[in-house]
This record gives structure tokens, C-alpha cells and sequence, in this order.
């Protein structure tokens, strides 16, 4: 018999190569609390477990499960999933809470490929009802809200990155180390790893209020600079076009659309974007959106609750200056 | 080596995408269907790989309705050896977790050395089918990967993740995933085109891999309700006459979002 609690969530804390505890926790133990009992599992390197789980106490795990596992920083997935798995025994969960983050769904499909579990990717939300935890998917660009349950047993489900606004109180620290038994699932190797440079003092775009994104139409790497520049004016964000992550002037990390991140921000800027459908499929959430864009024709106007016609570089260097005018 | 290409086939992205409000499935009537992009990136790879090494046989594979066959199709006339088609009424709307025991089956009956696949489609966009049948087929995954290097018994490449990179290796069998930042697909020629019709083509139902898609014991994702968002309407828009960006600076102001 377990002695957890019957409305448990188990919530799989995301910590870095490093030990460092990722934004995502507080997010996904806040959304785990508002349906059951956020129990937390931090899987980290020996030596780099116990501050970890001390964080994520104070984002308000009840209980916290401390795997520390000498493969992690070389095995790739499987050490995660393998104490997932032995978590999930211990618990016996409602959901399983996951980020849906490039490692978090790799582990997430791998634990529930392992355990039979239904699996539900890409979540906004979650709720209960009669029949216990349900997901809320928000699909095809953001045109459709689409709810989704287990058939049986508990649901594991990734939460997107940054959709969560919900937290939990901090809990006093309650930490118990997890006996894993490796499952000898064959793993990729690690053989090193390379930590993005980020700006200091500028917003995540996952999850950010405000977001300034570029297109296509800046027309090189060097004149990209101006997106940062109206972004680090208004504290946004920085985005950008498929097209203009593919002619290099941003990493593709910042590609916002169908196949790059899907932001739903107070305000998304559109610098030279034409507006494409898979680009729409991003952003078109946004609360207000402005774009500014040469052609009067291009589609992203369709949708702008702001529009202006014109030459970025013109427009975007005034509205610099008219923004900083009206701050003081 | 025998490389098994994992294509979904999708809705075009270039239309308004539907679901079907009854039954939250895909509505496959209103769009072409088409070969998704990243599926055909990863054939890509393959393709580029056996232009080096002729000792290679590229198989494609997909899971889907009748329409299939005509992304199938256009792998085999792009350069894929043979094709293999698992198609099923009972595995209409199959949730993830069916839909990669299913691949997974097909492939360990074709035989692999090495699995490519995408990391996400553009519609149901879970990111997990390569995690899932590597799980199954107890088999390395290197996924996420913007960079692959194929060698005689193992694949390395890096993994684009959020906050960096990392470096992977892993011994064959494998799969792989693959992100965008790989290139384009090649275009299927006349010669391939003609070609193509006569490449080996299996078809295959759920049955034929033992599969039991009513298999109740098994935790099944399942739509519970499906809602329509109401489309954005245009707001405001000014031609630039020197004065948009103070106009602009005004509209952000009284919204607070200054
Ligand atoms: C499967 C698939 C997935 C995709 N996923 C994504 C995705 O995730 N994200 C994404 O963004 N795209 C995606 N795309 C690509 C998409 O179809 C478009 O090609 C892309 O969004 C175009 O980017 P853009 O608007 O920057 O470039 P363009 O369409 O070339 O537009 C550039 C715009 O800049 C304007 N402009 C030029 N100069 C100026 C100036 N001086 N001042 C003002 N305006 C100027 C032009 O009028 C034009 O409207 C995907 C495509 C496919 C097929
Ligand atoms: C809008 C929407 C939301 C959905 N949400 C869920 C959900 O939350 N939970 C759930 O269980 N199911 C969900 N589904 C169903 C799920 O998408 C299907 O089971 C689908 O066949 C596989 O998932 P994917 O497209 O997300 O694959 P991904 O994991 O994104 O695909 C990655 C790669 O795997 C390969 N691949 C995937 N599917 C196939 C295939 N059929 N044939 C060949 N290769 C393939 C391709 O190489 C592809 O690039 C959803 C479907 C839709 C349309």
C-alpha cells in the first residue's frame, strides 16, 4: 500500500546538466496543486539532488522524491524515465506531470510506452472532473480548445512550456530518497553539451507578457539588432519568423509558429512578417498584436489589432523614441 | 544498411486546419493531404546517405488511411527502395501510444539498422513517436537532432534543446529524430516518378502485427470535449505618413502596454 495520498500528482522537476532547477517546476507543481497533491521527483547527479529538491519545496511539493543517478549527466532519457517509473510505483498518481520540453517529452514517451499510460502532449491546462484528471490542449494553431482523459489508468501529460500563470505555496522541505532500479533500456551517450548565451536582462520567450518578433524583412543579421532594440524597450521577448531563423539572423530556439513555439503573450510586435499561416499558428493567441509591414496586402494585417504600413526601418526607430518620450 | 523512414502523411498547413467537433478527430476532408515536411526532411537524410554508401536500402513507412499510398508514393519516387502502408479501420483515431505500438511492430517486421524519423508533425505535433518506439523496441534514441553523422554501427549528432546543445552518440540500432534545421527535401524526378511504380509495396492491417487496437488493459488517450475558438477580426490599420510610430506609441500607452 502506498501511504500517498489518493489524489497525488506526481510532478517530474526538470533540473539542467548542472543541477540548476528549471522555471518549468513552479509552473507544474502550480498546476498539479490545483487538482491533487503535487508530489515532486528530482533526478539529478549524486552530490546536486538535495539543493535541487529544496528548491522545489518552495514551490510547493508536499513531498519530494530524490533520485540521484550517476548516468544522467552522460545517459540520455533513460535514467529519467527509469525513476519515473520506479516513482510512479511508489506513488500510484492520478497524472503525471511532465514539461513538454525536448528532454520532458522524450521521458514522458518513454515512461508511458513503458507503463501502458495515456499520454497527453502539449497541455495548457489541467482540471478534474467526475472521472478524475482532464487535459486542455489548445490545437491547430490555437482555432480549436480540445479536452483529453485516460481511458484507464493515470495520465501522463507535458505541459507547455511557460502556459501555466498558477503557483503553489511553498511546503516545508519533506525529501525522501528513491530507490531506482535501472531498467537496462539501451540510451544514446552524451558526449558534451554546449549552453546557449542568453541576454542577461531580457525575457524568456516561452511565457513571456510581451513579445517583439522579426521577419524576413530586416534583411540581415546585423539590421536584426533593431528588433532587440524595440523588444529591450518595451521588456519583451525576442521572436522571430521560420524564414528569418533559416537566412541566420537568430537561432532557431527563437522561432515562434507551427514548428517553433506557440506564445500567447499580452502584446506580440511583428516587425517585416508576412503573416504566414504556420507563423500565425504561433501567435495568433496573442492578446493584442501589432504588426508593421511595407505591403498593405500582407496577411498578418488579417489578424493585427494594430497595423501600420510602412518601412520598418523607418517606423520602428521613431516608435523607439516616441515610447521612451512617453515613459518619463 | 537498412534505414526504415518514418512519414506521417497531414493536412496541408497551407490551408485552415479542421477538427470534427463530434468527434475531435482530424477532419481529413478539408485539406490535402500531403507528406509532412520533417518526414520528408528525414528521407532526406537517408537519401543523402545512401548517394555515399551504396550498400543501402531505404525503406519508408506510414501509418494512415487511403490516401497514404500517394505520400508513399512520393518517397519511393524521391528514392526510397520500398514502402510500407499499415492501414486499419481499427486504428482510426488511434492515440499515440497505439499509433507507436503499431510502428514499432511494423518495424521490428521490416528490420532495421537504423529508424529516421521527425521530431514533431505539424498536426498532431506530440514530439513523441521516436521516444515511444525506441521504448518499445528497446533501442537508443538520439532525438531532437539538427545535425546527424551516420556511420557503419552508430549515429551521432547534436541535439538542439532549449537552452543549448548536446553532443549524442549511439550504437546502431537506433532511432533517430530530426529537426528542420536539416534541409529540404529533393525533388522526385521523371526517372523516379516512373520508377516508383514498380518499387515494392506492402500493405499491412493491425491484425497482420498482432496488434489489438480494442485492447482495453492499455491506458488510451481519449477526446472528451472539442470547442471552436472564434477567429480574430482586423483591427486598425494606418499607412505610414511620418506620424504611425507617435499613433502607435499612443495605442500601446492606452492599453497599458507601455
Ligand atoms: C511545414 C511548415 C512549417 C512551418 N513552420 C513555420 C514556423 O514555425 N514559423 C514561421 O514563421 N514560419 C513557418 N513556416 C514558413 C512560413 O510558411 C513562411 O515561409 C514564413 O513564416 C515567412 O517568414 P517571413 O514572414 O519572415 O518572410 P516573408 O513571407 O518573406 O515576409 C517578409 C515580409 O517582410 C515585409 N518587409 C520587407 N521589407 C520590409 C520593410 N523594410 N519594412 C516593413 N516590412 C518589410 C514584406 O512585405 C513581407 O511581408 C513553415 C512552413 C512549412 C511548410
Ligand atoms: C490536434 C491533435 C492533437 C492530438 N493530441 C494527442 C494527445 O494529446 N494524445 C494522444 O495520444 N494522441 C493525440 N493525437 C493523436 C496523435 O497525433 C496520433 O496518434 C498521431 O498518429 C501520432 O502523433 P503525432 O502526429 O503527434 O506524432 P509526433 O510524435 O509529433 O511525430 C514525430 C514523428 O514520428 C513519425 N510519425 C508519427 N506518426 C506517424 C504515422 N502515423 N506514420 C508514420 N510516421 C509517423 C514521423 O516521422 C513524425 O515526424 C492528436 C492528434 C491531433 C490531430
Amino acid at each position: 500500500m502506498s501511504d500517498f495520498p489518493a489524489d497525488s500528482i506526481l510532478v517530474l522537476a526538470e533540473v539542467s546538466p548542472t543541477g540548476t532547477v528549471q522555471k518549468s517546476a513552479a509552473a507544474l507543481i502550480g498546476a498539479a496543486a490545483q487538482v491533487g497533491s503535487p508530489i515532486a521527483l528530482v533526478v539529478a547527479s549524486p552530490g546536486q539532488a538535495a539543493d535541487a529538491a529544496a528548491i522545489v519545496a518552495t514551490f510547493g511539493a508536499t513531498r519530494v522524491l530524490v533520485a540521484e543517478a550517476a548516468d544522467v549527466a552522460t545517459s540520455l532519457t533513460v535514467p529519467g524515465a527509469d525513476a519515473l517509473a520506479a516513482a510512479a510505483r511508489l506513488v500510484a498518481p492520478e497524472a503525471v506531470l511532465i514539461s513538454n520540453s525536448i528532454e520532458g517529452r522524450d521521458v514522458a514517451a518513454r515512461f508511458a510506452a513503458r507503463t501502458h499510460s495515456a499520454l497527453a502532449v502539449d497541455a495548457v491546462n489541467v482540471s478534474r472532473d467526475d472521472e478524475g484528471i482532464v487535459a486542455h490542449h489548445s490545437v491547430y494553431g490555437g482555432s480549436y480548445n480540445v479536452d483529453s482523459a485516460a481511458s484507464t489508468g493515470p495520465l501522463v501529460i507535458t505541459i507547455r512550456q511557460g502556459a501555466i500563470d498558477a503557483r503553489a505555496e511553498g511546503q516545508p522541505l519533506v525529501a525522501e530518497a528513491l530507490e531506482v532500479v535501472s531498467s537496462g533500456a539501451a540510451a544514446a551517450t552524451i558526449t558534451g553539451h554546449t549552453e546557449a548565451t542568453v541576454a542577461a536582462n531580457r525575457p524568456e520567450l516561452r511565457g513571456a507578457a510581451k513579445v517583439v518578433s522579426g521577419g524576413r524583412g530586416l534583411g540581415s543579421e546585423e539590421k536584426f539588432v533593431l528588433v532587440e532594440q524595440l523588444a529591450d524597450t518595451l521588456g519583451a521577448a525576442v521572436g522571430a519568423s521560420r524564414a528569418a531563423v533559416d537566412a541566420g539572423y537568430i537561432p532557431q530556439t527563437s522561432q515562434v509558429g507551427q514548428t517553433g513555439v506557440s506564445v500567447s503573450p499580452q502584446l506580440y510586435v511583428a516587425l517585416g512578417i508576412s503573416g504566414a499561416i504556420q507563423h500565425r499558428a504561433g501567435m495568433q493567441t496573442a492578446k493584442t498584436i501589432v504588426a508593421i509591414n511595407k505591403d498593405a496586402e500582407a496577411p498578418i494585417f488579417e489578424i493585427a489589432d494594430f497595423g501600420v504600413v510602412g518601412d520598418l526601418f523607418a517606423v520602428v526607430p521613431q516608435l523607439i523614441d516616441a515610447i521612451e518620450a512617453r515613459k518619463k | 544498411m537498412k534505414i526504415i523512414v518514418l512519414v506521417k502523411e497531414v493536412p496541408d498547413t497551407y490551408g485552415d486546419r479542421k477538427l470534427d467537433l463530434e468527434t475531435g478527430l482530424a477532419d481529413r476532408a478539408a485539406n490535402d493531404a500531403v507528406p509532412d515536411e520533417i518526414g520528408e526532411r528525414a528521407l532526406e537524410v537517408a537519401l543523402t546517405y545512401a548517394d555515399k554508401n551504396a550498400d543501402t536500402e531505404i525503406v519508408v513507412m506510414s501509418v494512415g488511411p487511403n490516401t497514404v499510398p500517394g505520400t508513399l508514393r512520393k518517397a519511393l519516387a524521391m528514392g526510397a527502395a520500398s514502402a510500407v502502408h499499415v492501414m486499419d479501420d481499427a486504428l482510426m483515431g488511434a492515440d499515440l501510444g497505439l499509433t507507436g505500438e503499431v510502428l514499432a511492430a511494423a518495424i521490428r517486421r521490416t528490420g532495421f539498422d537504423l529508424v529516421l524519423a521527425g521530431n514533431l508533425s505539424t498536426d498532431g505535433s506530440g514530439g513523441v513517436i521516436p521516444s515511444i518506439v525506441a521504448e518499445l523496441l528497446g533501442v537508443p534514441a538520439a532525438t531532437n537532432l539538427s545535425s546527424v553523422e551516420i556511420s557503419e554501427g552508430a549515429v551521432a549528432g547534436v541535439r538542439a534543446v532549449e537552452n543549448g546543445s548536446v553532443n549524442v552518440r549511439a550504437d546502431l540500432p537506433a532511432v533517430v529524430s530530426i529537426t528542420e534545421a536539416l534541409p529540404d527535401a529533393r525533388f522526385p524526378n521523371f526517372k523516379g516518378i516512373m520508377a516508383a511504380k514498380k518499387k515494392p509495396f506492402e500493405t499491412l492491417t493491425a491484425n497482420d502485427l498482432g496488434i489489438n487496437a480494442e485492447d482495453e488493459s492499455k491506458g488510451r488517450s481519449i477526446v472528451v470535449a472539442v470547442s471552436e475558438r472564434p477567429a480574430r477580426a482586423a483591427g486598425v490599420k494606418i499607412i505610414d505618413e511620418g506620424d504611425a510610430a507617435s499613433q502607435l506609441a499612443d495605442f500601446l500607452v492606452q492599453n497599458r502596454l507601455v
